[in-house]
Protein backbone atom coordinates (compact mmCIF):
# COMPACT_ATOMS: atom_id res chain seq x y z
CA UNK A 1 0.00 0.00 0.00
CA UNK A 2 1.77 3.28 -0.91
CA UNK A 3 1.35 6.10 1.47
CA UNK A 4 -1.43 8.36 -0.06
CA UNK A 5 -3.78 5.73 0.23
CA UNK A 6 -2.99 4.62 3.55
CA UNK A 7 -3.06 8.36 4.51
CA UNK A 8 -6.44 8.54 2.94
CA UNK A 9 -8.41 5.24 4.40
CA UNK A 10 -7.11 6.44 7.91
CA UNK A 11 -8.39 9.60 7.04
CA UNK A 12 -11.74 8.50 6.09
CA UNK A 13 -11.77 6.56 9.18
CA UNK A 14 -11.38 9.27 11.32
CA UNK A 15 -14.03 11.95 9.06
CA UNK A 16 -16.68 8.79 9.52
CA UNK A 17 -15.70 6.54 11.98
CA UNK A 18 -18.03 3.03 12.08
CA UNK A 19 -19.72 3.00 14.58
CA UNK A 20 -19.54 6.04 16.72
CA UNK A 21 -21.89 6.40 19.43
CA UNK A 22 -23.14 3.89 22.14
CA UNK A 23 -25.87 2.43 22.62
CA UNK A 24 -27.70 1.69 26.30
CA UNK A 25 -27.68 -2.57 26.10
CA UNK A 26 -26.56 -4.62 29.19
CA UNK A 27 -25.72 -7.45 26.67
CA UNK A 28 -22.31 -5.34 25.61
CA UNK A 29 -19.04 -6.30 27.68
CA UNK A 30 -17.87 -2.47 28.31
CA UNK A 31 -13.95 -0.79 28.68
CA UNK A 32 -12.60 2.70 28.68
CA UNK A 33 -9.16 3.03 27.80
CA UNK A 34 -8.06 6.17 29.57
CA UNK A 35 -4.19 6.31 30.29
CA UNK A 36 -1.96 8.04 31.56
CA UNK A 37 0.58 8.55 29.09
CA UNK A 38 -1.89 9.82 26.89
CA UNK A 39 -4.98 12.17 26.46
CA UNK A 40 -6.99 10.11 24.42
CA UNK A 41 -9.83 8.57 26.14
CA UNK A 42 -12.74 6.26 24.40
CA UNK A 43 -15.01 4.11 25.85
CA UNK A 44 -15.96 0.99 23.78
CA UNK A 45 -18.47 -1.49 23.83
CA UNK A 46 -18.79 -4.97 22.45
CA UNK A 47 -21.34 -7.87 21.89
CA UNK A 48 -20.32 -11.58 21.12
CA UNK A 49 -22.48 -14.21 20.83
CA UNK A 50 -21.93 -18.19 19.66
CA UNK A 51 -18.28 -16.76 20.12
CA UNK A 52 -18.89 -14.44 17.38
CA UNK A 53 -18.42 -10.84 17.16
CA UNK A 54 -21.96 -9.48 16.28
CA UNK A 55 -21.11 -5.96 17.36
CA UNK A 56 -18.01 -2.90 18.59
CA UNK A 57 -19.26 0.27 19.41
CA UNK A 58 -17.19 3.72 20.96
CA UNK A 59 -17.34 6.60 21.60
CA UNK A 60 -14.89 9.82 23.57
CA UNK A 61 -12.43 11.80 22.66
CA UNK A 62 -9.19 10.97 20.90
CA UNK A 63 -6.55 11.81 18.29
CA UNK A 64 -6.40 10.93 14.57
CA UNK A 65 -4.85 7.88 15.16
CA UNK A 66 -6.58 6.11 17.75
CA UNK A 67 -10.05 7.25 16.44
CA UNK A 68 -9.11 5.62 12.83
CA UNK A 69 -7.81 2.06 14.35
CA UNK A 70 -10.60 2.22 16.54
CA UNK A 71 -12.56 2.55 13.16
CA UNK A 72 -10.38 0.22 11.08
CA UNK A 73 -10.40 -2.55 14.04
CA UNK A 74 -14.65 -2.63 14.36
CA UNK A 75 -15.07 -2.89 10.22
CA UNK A 76 -12.71 -5.83 10.49
CA UNK A 77 -13.92 -7.84 13.84
CA UNK A 78 -17.52 -7.41 13.77
CA UNK A 79 -18.29 -11.03 12.30
CA UNK A 80 -15.33 -12.74 13.39
CA UNK A 81 -15.31 -15.62 15.86
CA UNK A 82 -13.56 -14.71 19.20
CA UNK A 83 -10.18 -16.80 18.09
CA UNK A 84 -9.78 -15.57 14.80
CA UNK A 85 -10.35 -11.57 16.31
CA UNK A 86 -7.41 -12.98 19.19
CA UNK A 87 -5.57 -13.84 16.27
CA UNK A 88 -5.56 -11.01 14.49
CA UNK A 89 -5.15 -8.96 18.08
CA UNK A 90 -1.74 -10.84 18.46
CA UNK A 91 -0.78 -10.10 15.11
CA UNK A 92 -1.31 -6.56 15.05
CA UNK A 93 0.31 -5.88 18.23
CA UNK A 94 3.72 -7.50 17.00
CA UNK A 95 3.09 -4.91 13.47
CA UNK A 96 3.26 -1.91 16.02
CA UNK A 97 5.90 -3.60 18.21
CA UNK A 98 8.15 -4.13 15.04
CA UNK A 99 7.62 -8.09 15.24
CA UNK A 100 7.26 -10.84 13.34
CA UNK A 101 3.98 -11.07 12.36
CA UNK A 102 1.21 -12.33 8.99
CA UNK A 103 0.25 -9.37 7.48
CA UNK A 104 -2.40 -11.14 5.53
CA UNK A 105 -4.09 -11.41 8.51
CA UNK A 106 -4.50 -7.31 8.66
CA UNK A 107 -6.39 -6.62 6.11
CA UNK A 108 -6.96 -2.64 6.40
CA UNK A 109 -5.12 -2.94 9.64
CA UNK A 110 -1.67 -2.66 7.81
CA UNK A 111 -2.44 0.66 7.36
CA UNK A 112 -0.43 1.37 10.65
CA UNK A 113 2.18 -1.14 9.38
CA UNK A 114 4.47 2.06 9.59
CA UNK A 115 3.29 3.53 12.60
CA UNK A 116 6.63 2.46 14.71
CA UNK A 117 8.77 5.19 12.47
CA UNK A 118 6.87 7.61 15.30
CA UNK A 119 7.13 6.23 18.57
CA UNK A 120 5.25 9.03 20.06
CA UNK A 121 2.22 7.41 17.92
CA UNK A 122 2.31 3.97 18.53
CA UNK A 123 0.55 3.83 21.90
CA UNK A 124 -2.30 5.57 19.64
CA UNK A 125 -2.68 2.70 17.59
CA UNK A 126 -2.53 0.24 20.25
CA UNK A 127 -5.93 1.87 22.04
CA UNK A 128 -8.19 0.37 20.66
CA UNK A 129 -6.80 -3.08 20.52
CA UNK A 130 -6.05 -2.53 24.30
CA UNK A 131 -9.91 -2.50 24.66
CA UNK A 132 -10.72 -5.29 22.58
CA UNK A 133 -8.45 -7.29 24.77
CA UNK A 134 -9.99 -6.20 28.61
CA UNK A 135 -13.24 -7.02 26.98
CA UNK A 136 -12.49 -10.35 26.01
CA UNK A 137 -10.19 -11.45 29.03
CA UNK A 138 -13.35 -10.39 31.13
CA UNK A 139 -14.89 -13.26 29.26
CA UNK A 140 -13.46 -15.81 31.06
CA UNK B 1 16.64 37.73 25.55
CA UNK B 2 19.59 36.07 27.19
CA UNK B 3 19.25 32.94 24.55
CA UNK B 4 22.95 32.17 24.45
CA UNK B 5 23.09 31.56 28.16
CA UNK B 6 20.94 28.14 27.13
CA UNK B 7 23.08 25.25 25.38
CA UNK B 8 20.42 23.23 24.27
CA UNK B 9 18.83 26.36 22.32
CA UNK B 10 21.67 25.47 19.58
CA UNK B 11 19.97 22.74 18.69
CA UNK B 12 17.32 24.91 16.35
CA UNK B 13 13.81 23.72 17.97
CA UNK B 14 11.49 26.20 19.66
CA UNK B 15 10.42 25.23 23.38
CA UNK B 16 7.37 26.51 24.23
CA UNK B 17 6.17 24.07 26.91
CA UNK B 18 7.82 25.80 29.79
CA UNK B 19 4.98 25.45 31.93
CA UNK B 20 5.89 21.66 32.47
CA UNK B 21 9.59 22.33 32.79
CA UNK B 22 12.28 24.94 31.40
CA UNK B 23 15.65 24.81 29.98
CA UNK B 24 18.59 25.38 31.74
CA UNK B 25 20.73 27.84 31.75
CA UNK B 26 25.06 26.78 31.68
CA UNK B 27 25.88 28.29 34.76
CA UNK B 28 23.36 26.33 36.20
CA UNK B 29 24.67 23.11 34.89
CA UNK B 30 28.15 24.12 35.69
CA UNK B 31 27.23 24.85 39.22
CA UNK B 32 25.81 21.00 39.27
CA UNK B 33 29.10 19.92 37.42
CA UNK B 34 30.73 21.42 39.95
CA UNK B 35 29.66 19.90 43.30
CA UNK B 36 30.25 16.20 41.21
CA UNK B 37 33.61 16.90 39.57
CA UNK B 38 35.05 18.72 42.33
CA UNK B 39 33.84 18.38 45.95
CA UNK B 40 31.22 15.71 46.06
CA UNK B 41 30.62 15.03 49.86
CA UNK B 42 27.14 14.74 52.45
CA UNK B 43 25.77 17.66 54.43
CA UNK B 44 26.45 17.66 57.65
CA UNK B 45 28.55 15.53 58.84
CA UNK B 46 32.13 16.06 57.56
CA UNK B 47 35.55 17.53 58.35
CA UNK B 48 37.47 17.54 55.71
CA UNK B 49 37.53 20.54 53.39
CA UNK B 50 34.86 19.51 50.62
CA UNK B 51 32.47 18.76 53.05
CA UNK B 52 32.73 22.26 54.23
CA UNK B 53 32.59 23.90 50.82
CA UNK B 54 29.56 21.52 50.32
CA UNK B 55 27.85 22.83 53.15
CA UNK B 56 28.55 26.10 52.96
CA UNK B 57 27.05 25.76 49.36
CA UNK B 58 24.25 23.87 50.05
CA UNK B 59 23.20 26.22 53.11
CA UNK B 60 23.51 29.40 51.57
CA UNK B 61 20.47 28.75 49.30
CA UNK B 62 18.35 29.23 51.66
CA UNK B 63 19.79 32.94 51.79
CA UNK B 64 19.12 33.15 48.22
CA UNK B 65 15.92 32.08 47.93
CA UNK B 66 15.36 34.48 51.11
CA UNK B 67 16.48 37.51 49.47
CA UNK B 68 14.44 36.18 46.03
CA UNK B 69 10.91 36.10 47.69
CA UNK B 70 11.65 37.92 51.41
CA UNK B 71 11.08 35.51 53.66
CA UNK B 72 13.22 34.54 57.31
CA UNK B 73 15.65 32.21 55.51
CA UNK B 74 15.28 29.78 58.22
CA UNK B 75 11.71 29.18 56.82
CA UNK B 76 13.03 28.26 53.62
CA UNK B 77 12.66 23.91 53.56
CA UNK B 78 14.02 22.05 50.86
CA UNK B 79 11.98 19.57 49.31
CA UNK B 80 11.69 18.04 46.36
CA UNK B 81 9.17 19.90 44.63
CA UNK B 82 6.10 21.88 44.59
CA UNK B 83 4.31 18.53 44.49
CA UNK B 84 6.72 17.50 47.86
CA UNK B 85 6.03 20.82 49.06
CA UNK B 86 2.22 20.75 48.74
CA UNK B 87 1.93 17.21 50.44
CA UNK B 88 3.97 18.49 53.13
CA UNK B 89 1.49 21.19 53.98
CA UNK B 90 -1.38 18.83 53.85
CA UNK B 91 -0.16 15.93 55.82
CA UNK B 92 2.02 17.21 58.00
CA UNK B 93 0.15 20.65 58.89
CA UNK B 94 -3.12 20.42 57.78
CA UNK B 95 -3.76 17.18 59.42
CA UNK B 96 -3.42 18.16 63.06
CA UNK B 97 -4.93 21.26 62.43
CA UNK B 98 -8.06 20.44 60.34
CA UNK B 99 -11.52 19.37 62.48
CA UNK B 100 -14.66 17.79 61.54
CA UNK B 101 -16.82 20.39 59.69
CA UNK B 102 -14.29 22.38 58.60
CA UNK B 103 -14.21 24.31 54.92
CA UNK B 104 -11.17 23.75 52.76
CA UNK B 105 -11.74 26.47 49.63
CA UNK B 106 -10.18 25.02 46.47
CA UNK B 107 -11.02 25.37 42.68
CA UNK B 108 -11.31 23.29 39.44
CA UNK B 109 -8.56 24.69 37.90
CA UNK B 110 -5.85 23.47 40.07
CA UNK B 111 -3.11 20.94 39.67
CA UNK B 112 -3.40 17.79 40.84
CA UNK B 113 -1.11 18.22 43.73
CA UNK B 114 -3.01 20.61 45.22
CA UNK B 115 -6.29 18.56 45.19
CA UNK B 116 -5.54 14.91 45.44
CA UNK B 117 -3.56 15.35 48.66
CA UNK B 118 -6.97 17.40 50.14
CA UNK B 119 -9.27 14.49 49.07
CA UNK B 120 -6.68 11.76 50.42
CA UNK B 121 -6.86 13.83 54.20
CA UNK B 122 -10.54 14.02 53.71
CA UNK B 123 -10.90 10.16 54.24
CA UNK B 124 -9.29 10.41 57.29
CA UNK B 125 -11.05 13.89 58.87
CA UNK B 126 -14.40 14.42 57.42
CA UNK B 127 -13.94 17.90 56.84
CA UNK B 128 -15.35 19.86 53.46
CA UNK B 129 -13.89 20.63 50.40
CA UNK B 130 -15.39 23.68 48.46
CA UNK B 131 -14.79 23.96 44.78
CA UNK B 132 -14.65 28.27 44.27
CA UNK B 133 -16.74 28.55 41.12
CA UNK B 134 -14.71 30.37 38.62
CA UNK B 135 -15.74 33.40 36.33
CA UNK B 136 -17.08 32.76 32.83
CA UNK B 137 -12.97 33.53 31.39
CA UNK B 138 -12.10 30.87 34.38
CA UNK B 139 -9.91 33.25 36.38
CA UNK B 140 -10.63 33.60 40.13
CA UNK B 141 -10.95 37.30 42.13
CA UNK B 142 -11.22 37.47 45.60
CA UNK B 143 -15.10 37.90 44.83
CA UNK B 144 -15.69 34.55 43.92
CA UNK B 145 -13.53 33.52 47.21
CA UNK B 146 -15.37 35.87 49.61
CA UNK B 147 -18.80 34.59 47.95
CA UNK B 148 -18.04 30.90 49.58
CA UNK B 149 -16.49 31.95 52.39
CA UNK B 150 -18.57 30.86 55.83
CA UNK B 151 -17.96 30.90 59.53
CA UNK B 152 -15.89 27.51 59.01
CA UNK B 153 -13.69 28.32 56.30
CA UNK B 154 -10.15 27.08 57.61
CA UNK B 155 -8.20 27.57 54.58
CA UNK B 156 -8.02 28.91 51.13
CA UNK B 157 -5.32 26.68 49.33
CA UNK B 158 -4.92 27.85 45.43
CA UNK B 159 -2.13 28.56 42.97
CA UNK B 160 -0.65 31.80 41.86
CA UNK B 161 -0.91 31.72 38.15
CA UNK B 162 -2.83 28.50 37.32
CA UNK B 163 -1.23 25.94 34.54
CA UNK B 164 -4.01 25.88 31.99
CA UNK B 165 -5.34 28.63 31.85
CA UNK B 166 -2.50 30.98 33.08
CA UNK B 167 -4.86 33.32 34.94
CA UNK B 168 -3.09 35.20 37.53
CA UNK B 169 -4.65 35.60 40.98
CA UNK B 170 -4.81 38.09 43.18
CA UNK B 171 -2.75 37.28 45.86
CA UNK B 172 -1.99 39.92 47.88
CA UNK B 173 -5.53 41.22 48.24
CA UNK B 174 -6.30 37.01 48.88
CA UNK B 175 -4.01 37.52 51.44
CA UNK B 176 -5.01 40.01 53.23
CA UNK B 177 -8.47 38.69 52.95
CA UNK B 178 -7.60 35.59 54.56
CA UNK B 179 -5.52 37.44 57.39
CA UNK B 180 -8.28 39.41 58.33
CA UNK B 181 -10.92 36.06 58.57
CA UNK B 182 -8.25 34.07 59.81
CA UNK B 183 -7.93 31.83 57.60
CA UNK B 184 -4.92 29.88 56.38
CA UNK B 185 -3.64 30.71 52.76
CA UNK B 186 -1.83 27.93 51.48
CA UNK B 187 -0.26 29.35 47.99
CA UNK B 188 0.86 26.83 45.37
CA UNK B 189 3.68 28.71 43.38
CA UNK B 190 4.94 26.57 40.72
CA UNK B 191 3.97 28.67 37.99
CA UNK B 192 3.91 32.11 39.55
CA UNK B 193 7.52 32.32 41.32
CA UNK B 194 9.08 31.43 38.33
CA UNK B 195 7.70 34.52 36.26
CA UNK B 196 7.20 37.55 38.57
CA UNK B 197 8.46 39.51 41.57
CA UNK B 198 6.69 37.50 44.62
CA UNK B 199 7.35 39.44 48.66
CA UNK B 200 6.40 36.57 50.53
CA UNK B 201 6.35 38.74 54.03
CA UNK B 202 4.48 41.33 52.56
CA UNK B 203 1.60 38.85 51.03
CA UNK B 204 -0.11 37.33 54.16
CA UNK B 205 0.57 34.01 52.59
CA UNK B 206 0.78 31.45 54.97
CA UNK B 207 2.87 28.56 52.85
CA UNK B 208 4.12 28.99 49.49
CA UNK B 209 5.52 25.95 47.60
CA UNK B 210 7.69 25.81 44.26
CA UNK B 211 9.51 23.68 42.02
CA UNK B 212 13.09 25.00 41.08
CA UNK B 213 12.65 22.76 37.29
CA UNK B 214 10.23 25.05 36.42
CA UNK B 215 12.46 28.04 36.79
CA UNK B 216 16.00 27.29 35.00
CA UNK B 217 16.94 24.92 38.15
CA UNK B 218 17.00 21.01 37.84
CA UNK B 219 14.46 18.25 38.22
CA UNK B 220 13.97 16.88 41.88
CA UNK B 221 14.09 19.80 44.28
CA UNK B 222 11.60 22.65 45.47
CA UNK B 223 10.85 24.65 47.96
CA UNK B 224 8.31 24.77 50.99
CA UNK B 225 8.41 28.57 53.08
CA UNK B 226 6.15 28.70 55.93
CA UNK B 227 5.43 31.69 58.60
CA UNK B 228 7.59 30.22 61.52
CA UNK B 229 4.71 29.89 63.88
CA UNK B 230 2.93 27.51 61.15
CA UNK B 231 6.05 25.78 60.85
CA UNK B 232 6.28 24.94 64.62
CA UNK B 233 3.31 23.40 64.53
CA UNK B 234 4.15 21.28 61.55
CA UNK B 235 5.15 17.78 61.81
CA UNK B 236 7.71 16.51 59.59
CA UNK B 237 6.05 14.03 57.24
CA UNK B 238 9.62 11.65 57.02
CA UNK B 239 11.80 10.76 59.51
CA UNK B 240 15.30 9.85 59.48
CA UNK B 241 18.97 11.16 59.68
CA UNK B 242 19.75 14.58 59.78
CA UNK B 243 16.44 15.61 61.46
CA UNK B 244 16.98 14.26 64.83
CA UNK B 245 18.92 15.26 67.48
CA UNK B 246 19.20 11.94 69.62
CA UNK B 247 16.79 8.75 70.08
CA UNK B 248 17.26 6.29 72.49
CA UNK B 249 16.13 2.51 73.55
CA UNK B 250 12.92 4.16 75.69
CA UNK B 251 11.38 5.17 72.20
CA UNK B 252 12.46 9.47 73.05
CA UNK B 253 13.72 10.92 70.72
CA UNK B 254 14.40 14.97 69.93
CA UNK B 255 13.95 16.44 66.37
CA UNK B 256 16.24 19.43 65.34
CA UNK B 257 15.21 22.82 64.93
CA UNK B 258 13.41 24.56 61.65
CA UNK B 259 14.06 23.75 58.95
CA UNK B 260 16.34 21.08 59.16
CA UNK B 261 13.63 18.78 60.88
CA UNK B 262 11.83 18.55 57.99
CA UNK B 263 14.65 17.59 55.61
CA UNK B 264 15.00 13.65 56.77
CA UNK B 265 17.79 12.07 54.56
CA UNK B 266 20.71 13.39 52.23
CA UNK B 267 18.74 15.63 50.16
CA UNK B 268 19.46 16.07 46.52
CA UNK B 269 22.69 18.31 47.26
CA UNK B 270 23.58 18.86 43.54
CA UNK B 271 20.38 20.14 42.86
CA UNK B 272 20.29 22.54 46.10
CA UNK B 273 22.96 24.09 44.90
CA UNK B 274 21.84 24.32 41.10
CA UNK B 275 18.63 26.10 42.29
CA UNK B 276 20.68 28.47 44.31
CA UNK B 277 22.47 29.44 40.99
CA UNK B 278 19.07 29.16 39.23
CA UNK B 279 17.47 31.81 41.46
CA UNK B 280 21.00 34.07 41.34
CA UNK B 281 20.80 33.97 37.64
CA UNK B 282 17.00 34.89 37.27
CA UNK B 283 17.31 38.02 39.64
CA UNK B 284 20.09 38.93 38.10
CA UNK B 285 17.76 39.24 34.74
CA UNK B 286 14.97 40.73 37.22
CA UNK B 287 11.70 38.95 37.68
CA UNK B 288 10.22 42.16 36.10
CA UNK B 289 11.87 42.51 33.14
CA UNK B 290 10.97 38.45 32.52
CA UNK B 291 7.16 39.13 33.31
CA UNK B 292 7.58 41.83 30.37
CA UNK B 293 8.96 39.70 28.26
CA UNK B 294 6.72 36.84 28.43
CA UNK B 295 3.72 39.59 28.48
CA UNK B 296 5.01 40.87 25.19
CA UNK B 297 5.68 37.90 23.74
CA UNK B 298 1.97 36.84 24.26
CA UNK B 299 0.53 40.05 23.51
CA UNK B 300 2.72 39.49 20.12
CA UNK B 301 1.29 35.68 19.54
CA UNK B 302 -2.18 37.00 20.00
CA UNK B 303 -1.74 40.08 17.31
CA UNK B 304 -0.65 37.72 15.02
CA UNK B 305 -3.08 34.95 15.30
CA UNK B 306 -5.89 37.19 14.81
CA UNK B 307 -5.77 36.55 11.54
CA UNK B 308 -5.75 33.03 11.46
CA UNK B 309 -9.48 32.20 11.33
CA UNK B 310 -9.59 28.49 12.89
CA UNK B 311 -7.44 29.06 15.74
CA UNK B 312 -9.31 29.37 19.29
CA UNK B 313 -7.98 31.04 21.91
CA UNK B 314 -9.86 30.39 25.18
CA UNK B 315 -7.35 32.92 27.13
CA UNK B 316 -6.87 35.96 25.61
CA UNK B 317 -7.27 38.50 28.54
CA UNK B 318 -4.83 36.73 30.64
CA UNK B 319 -1.70 38.36 32.51
CA UNK B 320 0.87 35.66 31.89
CA UNK B 321 2.89 33.66 29.32
CA UNK B 322 0.22 30.99 28.75
CA UNK B 323 -2.27 30.22 25.75
CA UNK B 324 -4.86 27.76 25.34
CA UNK B 325 -6.20 27.27 22.24
CA UNK B 326 -7.58 24.48 19.44
CA UNK B 327 -7.29 24.27 15.96
CA UNK B 328 -11.36 24.53 14.85
CA UNK B 329 -12.15 20.52 15.16
CA UNK B 330 -8.75 19.02 15.47
CA UNK B 331 -8.10 17.05 18.60
CA UNK B 332 -5.26 18.52 20.42
CA UNK B 333 -3.18 15.82 20.53
CA UNK B 334 -2.93 15.64 16.58
CA UNK B 335 -2.12 19.46 16.99
CA UNK B 336 0.63 18.86 19.33
CA UNK B 337 1.59 15.93 16.82
CA UNK B 338 1.62 18.15 13.85
CA UNK B 339 4.16 21.16 15.92
CA UNK B 340 5.97 18.66 16.43
CA UNK B 341 7.00 17.63 12.97
CA UNK B 342 7.90 21.41 12.57
CA UNK B 343 10.25 21.72 15.66
CA UNK B 344 7.65 22.72 17.65
CA UNK B 345 7.39 21.50 21.70
CA UNK B 346 3.80 22.10 23.30
CA UNK B 347 1.88 20.16 25.07
CA UNK B 348 -1.46 19.00 24.56
CA UNK B 349 -3.87 17.80 27.54
CA UNK B 350 -5.72 18.89 30.37
CA UNK B 351 -2.64 19.72 32.21
CA UNK B 352 -2.96 18.07 35.11
CA UNK B 353 -6.76 19.89 35.90
CA UNK B 354 -9.02 17.29 35.20
CA UNK B 355 -11.71 18.81 36.80
CA UNK B 356 -11.61 21.65 34.83
CA UNK B 357 -13.25 20.04 31.74
CA UNK B 358 -16.80 19.82 33.84
CA UNK B 359 -16.03 23.73 33.81
CA UNK B 360 -15.07 24.75 30.46
CA UNK B 361 -16.66 21.94 28.08
CA UNK B 362 -13.91 21.56 26.00
CA UNK B 363 -11.88 18.33 27.64
CA UNK B 364 -8.44 19.24 25.87
CA UNK B 365 -6.51 21.91 24.94
CA UNK B 366 -2.64 23.15 23.70
CA UNK B 367 -0.91 24.87 25.39
CA UNK B 368 1.90 27.39 24.76
CA UNK B 369 3.94 28.59 27.68
CA UNK B 370 6.37 31.13 27.32
CA UNK B 371 9.96 31.93 29.29
CA UNK B 372 11.88 34.95 28.93
CA UNK B 373 14.47 33.16 26.76
CA UNK B 374 11.67 32.87 23.84
CA UNK B 375 11.50 34.45 20.89
CA UNK B 376 9.50 37.07 18.50
CA UNK B 377 11.22 34.84 15.58
CA UNK B 378 9.65 31.53 17.15
CA UNK B 379 6.29 33.02 17.56
CA UNK B 380 6.56 34.01 13.94
CA UNK B 381 7.96 30.18 13.08
CA UNK B 382 4.72 28.66 15.29
CA UNK B 383 2.45 31.34 13.49
CA UNK B 384 3.51 30.20 10.03
CA UNK B 385 2.87 26.20 10.83
CA UNK B 386 -0.83 27.50 12.24
CA UNK B 387 -1.66 29.32 9.21
CA UNK B 388 -0.66 26.19 7.04
CA UNK B 389 -2.66 24.03 8.88
CA UNK B 390 -4.98 23.21 6.38
CA UNK B 391 -2.52 20.17 5.77
CA UNK B 392 -2.24 18.96 9.23
CA UNK B 393 -3.70 15.34 8.00
CA UNK B 394 -0.95 15.40 6.01
CA UNK B 395 1.54 16.02 7.97
CA UNK B 396 0.37 13.52 11.44
CA UNK B 397 -0.88 11.16 8.71
C1 LIG C 1 0.30 24.81 39.13
C2 LIG C 1 1.19 23.64 39.42
N1 LIG C 1 1.28 23.19 40.67
C3 LIG C 1 2.07 22.16 41.00
C4 LIG C 1 2.82 21.50 40.05
C5 LIG C 1 3.65 20.33 40.47
O1 LIG C 1 4.98 20.56 40.30
P1 LIG C 1 6.04 19.38 40.38
O2 LIG C 1 5.60 18.34 39.40
O3 LIG C 1 7.33 20.00 40.02
O4 LIG C 1 6.03 18.87 41.79
C6 LIG C 1 2.75 21.94 38.73
C7 LIG C 1 3.53 21.23 37.68
O5 LIG C 1 3.10 21.00 36.59
C8 LIG C 1 1.93 23.04 38.40
O6 LIG C 1 1.83 23.48 37.15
Amino acid sequence: MNSDLKREIIFDNYKEPMNKGLVEDESYLKANTKSDSCIDNLDFMMKIEDGIVKDIRFDGEACAISTSAASIMIRSFIGKSVEEVKNILENYVAMIEEKEYNSELLGELNVYDEISKQPNRKNCALLPMQAVEKMLNSLK
Amino acid sequence: MNREDFPILNNGKIYFDNAATTLKPKCVIDAMDKYYLEYTSNIHRGDYDSAVITNKLYDNVRNIVSEFINCDANTVIYTSGATHSLNMVVFGFMRYFLKPGDEVLLNKAEHASNILPWIKLQEEIPFTIKYIPLNEDYSLTLDNIKKCVTLKTKVVSLAMISNVIGDLRDIKSIGEYCHQNNIIFNVDGAQGIPHMKFDFKDSNVDFLSFSGHKMCGPTGVGILVGKYELLEKMKPIMYGGGMNSFFEEDNSYELKSIPTRFEAGTPAIAEVIGLGEAIKYLMNIGMDNIHKQEINLKKYFLEKVKDINNIIVYNKNINSGIIAFNIDGVFAQDTSMYLNHYGIAVRAGNHCAKMLKDEMNIKNTVRISMYFYNSFEEIDKLIEVLKNSKDIFKVVL
